[in-house]
């Protein structure tokens, strides 16, 4: 990782600092204890706080609250309030065409005046909320967190910590980028929805994100907002046309095509009317293809990039997302392989990431294509291509499914295998484990037979399942092994220190 | 604690099918009260298998529970990877004097809960675990 790109970077942008440094020289004798803070990962790698990474401006220190004063406070970008202007107009012309018979009437019988009042009100509350709720949302970077200050009557501080990030993702929906902004969000166990910066400007998102990046790997703080943004390499691109086919042959397309088309076709032999059926057949139809396009739209131009701040995933055609995990974040990463897709040789895959939402890597890309991705993402690591079977005696656990499954153990992962016309493929880094279980029930024991299960941090548990009871023991008692040393050489959380 | 609920269940239940067709039915009827008093027999000896099977381990790296008769489960969670560990104690286990020590990681799939200690040494492994956890802390 040292002889990333970003890293070469770095080197020419501390010199212009450290030429200005006399002239900021006033600034830093105020804060003596600032150069410490980034160098006590001891105390930041409480276990308390990995559980807690947010927490309220009353449990801060006296030290915290004088360097509080310190970095500068911003505010979202002014269009933010107007976000949800069109919610309460929406609310109105849904009413209106709910009932039109009785909005009718009400118009006619509002006069000018009326009108002309609840405007005069409205309109001017409306706003002033909006502007109310913009003003008093500050955020502001530090040493070491984000925090993000809201709410005009009840407060709200969240601090973020920066080296628990997980992911950052810039999305973009189509209003926000015909006005050019952009909402930036943090993905932190624990964060919720409110803990996002929306809306920023496009090109302050961006220098944001790479700011928060280069504190958070660990580059020095006064150095941070100059190392800009790391290169990106591209990893894979998937064609709009492979995308389509894919979605085509999607199982799931077909499902509600055919209950489309067999449900109306049952009604109409039933009833008679033309109408229950085109009311069955229309919404059907509208959500399968709904579905298709919808997924079509989001998956469009996905684009898979390597860079050293970690792995960038971009993707869509109206709402566009980019989205960063910084290295050593990935907790899992899943292979699927749908019937359809079987003579084309294509596979999904899917990655998990504590605390966050995204879990689409792939979503459709010739094996060895997905396979040199997935080198790529979780480095070190191969996809392993002999998986064992458990023995034929777990027909009798679980009859005709036992066949998909499979176990393959390297030096860097835990692959288990499940699922006989889809099967899923999941790949755990030893390092990433955070406890193993055996487990046998009654018949199994009789059939000595366990499962293995891996539990890992993204709430998500893989399981080597139906094993020969003594190589499950043996399996057991080696993973706890392995996930040990696998941590002991695993990547620091500040990835560049 | 497990015992007192199958008592506590299986008892009233034993009296009540056996007095209840039995005064309304004939005293033949009573002998549905066999089923839960066969229960009770099986139960009362297999709890005590059951309570027998539980059984941690403070190895060196991590720490290992393992429990259960016919469903066995054995978990192995590393002491770096601990988040939280708790001290519980409900009004029945602090009436029998006992607590329970229940561990987090950042998988909600590791149910490692160690209950029926005595409360000295549940408070001794809560800051084993916590010291042991701190020294060996690595991140998700």
């Amino acid at each position: 990782m040292s002889t990333s790109p970003g890293d070469g970077e770095a080197v020419p942008a501390l010199e212009p600092k450290e030429l200005k440094a006399p002239a900021a020289a006033p600034k830093q004798t105020q804060q003596p204890q600032q150069p410490l803070a980034p160098q006590n990962p001891k105390e930041q790698e409480d276990p308390k706080e990995q559980k807690s990474p947010k927490e309220h401006e009353e449990q801060e220190d006296p030290q915290e609250q004088k360097r509080s004063k310190e970095p500068i406070e911003r505010r979202l970008h002014p269009v933010t309030p107007l976000r949800r202007a069109w919610a309460p107009i929406a609310v109105v012309i849904g009413w209106a065409l709910h009932d039109p018979d009785r909005t009718q009437r009400q118009l006619t019988r509002l006069t000018m005046t009326t009108l002309l009042v609840g405007l005069a009100v409205l309109v001017p509350a409306a706003a002033l909320y909006g502007f109310l709720t913009w003003w008093f949302t500050h955020f502001a970077v530090t040493d070491s967190e984000l925090r993000i200050r809201t709410g005009l009557v009840f407060r709200r501080t969240a601090h973020i910590r920066l080296e628990r990030i997980q992911a950052i993702d810039i999305t973009q929906p189509l209003l926000a980028r015909i006005v050019g902004v952009a909402k930036l969000k943090l993905d932190v166990i624990g964060t919720d929805a409110k803990d996002e910066l929306a809306f920023l400007g496009e090109t302050e998102a961006r220098t944001l994100r790479a700011e928060l990046l280069a504190r958070a790997a660990g580059f020095a703080p006064e150095t941070a907002h100059e190392v800009g943004e790391a290169p990106v390499r591209q990893l894979l691109h998937v064609p709009p046309k492979m995308l389509a086919l894919s979605l085509v042959l999607t199982a799931g397309t077909w499902g509600m095509l055919v209950a489309a088309l067999t449900v109306p076709a049952l009604l109409w032999l039933a009833t008679h009317s033309v109408w229950s059926v085109l009311a069955t057949a229309l919404p059907l139809l509208g959500a399968a293809g709904a579905n298709t396009v919808g997924r079509y739209v989001g998956e469009y131009d996905w684009t898979v990039g390597e860079s050293p701040d970690g792995l960038r995933v971009d993707h869509g055609l109206l709402d566009r997302a980019h989205e960063t995990v910084p290295p050593g974040r990935i907790q899992t990463v899943r292979i699927v392989e749908p019937l359809l897709w079987r003579r084309r040789g294509w596979v999904r895959v899917e990655l998990d990431v504590a605390g966050s939402s995204n879990s689409l890597l792939v979503p459709v890309a010739p094996r060895e294509v997905a396979q040199a991705v997935i080198e790529q993402v979780l480095p070190g690591v191969t996809v392993p291509a002999a998986l064992s079977r458990p023995p034929r005696r777990a027909g009798w656990c679980m009859p005709f499914w036992w066949r998909g499954y499979g176990i393959a153990v390297t030096d860097t992962v835990f692959a288990a295998r499940h699922g006989l016309l889809s099967p899923h493929l999941a790949l755990v880094p030893h390092a990433k484990v955070q406890s193993v279980r055996y487990e046998q029930g009654p018949w199994m024991r009789r059939k000595r037979l366990a499962h293995v299960h891996v539990d890992t941090g993204a709430n998500k548990t893989v399981t080597a399942r139906l094993r020969d009871a003594g190589q499950a023991a043996e399996l057991w008692r080696s993973q706890a092994d392995r996930s040990r040393t696998g941590r002991r050489v695993a990547l620091p959380d500040r990835w560049m220190a | 604690m497990r015992r007192l609920l199958l008592l506590v269940w299986l008892v009233p239940l034993t009296i009540g099918t056996a007095l209840l067709p039995g005064l309304l039915a004939g005293p033949a009827w009573a002998a549905f009260a066999l089923l839960p008093l066969a229960l009770l027999t099986w139960g009362w000896p297999m709890l005590g298998h059951n309570w027998r099977s539980w059984r941690y381990a403070e190895r060196a790296d991590d720490l290992l529970i393992s429990r259960g008769v016919l469903w066995r489960e054995e978990t192995v969670v590393p002491y770096g990877r601990l988040q939280l560990v708790e001290v519980t104690s409900g009004p029945v286990e602090r009436h029998f004097n006992l607590a329970s020590v229940q561990l987090h990681t950042a998988a909600a799939a590791t149910d490692a809960r160690i209950p029926g200690l005595a409360p000295e040494e549940a408070e001794r492994l809560r800051d084993r675990l916590t010291e042991l956890g701190e020294a060996r802390s690595a991140g998700l």
